[in-house]
């Protein structure tokens, strides 16, 4: 793990878009979360969330190199409370936030909208998440709090 | 590189469990639905699933397992967990699948709570 120009310590993995792949950057994850003893049960949460950020490049970004780039990142915040955050960069066409229809139970159970629930997963695991999105790709930022 | 999730079913009576270890993901989840659908078409009027061996769901999985649910509600029956990571159940209940099955701690717990 390597320091980075501001002191963080960071790694950065590259996965393939195939099945499975997801597995690889969630033990990447772990091994980075026990690097700071953060509690296992946070770490599943780090994992799932990143698993579905992953699914979300594989299927929806079409990236231009058929790639999705992950920088897992430990730092403190101005309050030195120290965390992990995860970057999940693609290259492909992006999206426009607001286009994405909130995901309810309703629908759900209704038959008309099983899936569309990654966005609305990562939120809710992760402490804070930042989505940026053009037409050169998309880069999802969260960060967990040991 | 597969990550294949193995699922084992055991009758009890009218009472199916289905106990899965490894990565729930579209595969894992359908190879839950093929199960499920067997006891199902063979007499069970109720579901187990022991996730006490999973790790990881993701949303796809958890969408086969509510057509599951589904499947199950048509019939008249009751579909419920147990042996989820704290991880699993916050995520069951951030999709609602917790509205409609019951989560308990242990498969006695869960069997109990099914059966006639």
């Amino acid at each position: 793990m390597s320091l980075d120009a501001t002191g963080a310590r960071e790694i950065s993995l590259t996965i393939p878009v195939a099945p499975d792949m997801e597995i690889v950057a969630t033990a990447q994850a772990a091994a980075v979360g026990e690097f700071i003893a953060m509690p296992h049960d946070k770490i599943d949460e780090v994992k799932l969330a990143l698993v579905e950020a992953c699914i979300n490049a594989f299927e929806h970004a079409h990236a231009r190199d058929d790639r999705v780039h992950l920088t897992f990142r430990v730092d403190r915040d101005e309050d030195a409370r120290e965390f992990l955050e995860v970057d999940v960069l693609d290259q492909g066409k992006g999206f426009d936030q607001a286009s994405i229809e909130t995901p309810s139970t309703a629908k759900t159970f209704s038959g008309r909208q099983k899936r569309g629930w990654g966005l609305q997963i990562i939120r809710s695991l992760m402490d804070s998440v930042v989505i940026t999105s053009d037409e050169e790709g998309t880069r999802i930022r969260m960060r967990k709090y040991k | 590189m597969s990550e294949v999730c193995r699922v084992s079913a055991e009758r009890r009576g009218d009472v199916a469990v289905l106990s899965t270890d490894g990565y729930i993901n579209n595969q894992g989840g359908e190879e839950i639905a093929r199960q499920a659908y067997a006891q199902l078409e063979s007499g069970a009027k109720s579901l187990v699933l022991n996730l006490e061996k999973t790790r990881i769901v993701n949303s796809i999985g958890i969408s086969i397992l509510i057509e599951v649910l589904e499947k199950v509600m048509d019939r008249k029956g009751k579909l419920v967990f147990c042996g989820l990571t704290p991880t699993i159940d916050k995520t069951f209940r951030i999709m609602g699948l917790a509205q409609y099955a019951a989560i308990f701690p242990t498969e006695a717990d869960a069997v109990a709570a099914v059966s006639p």
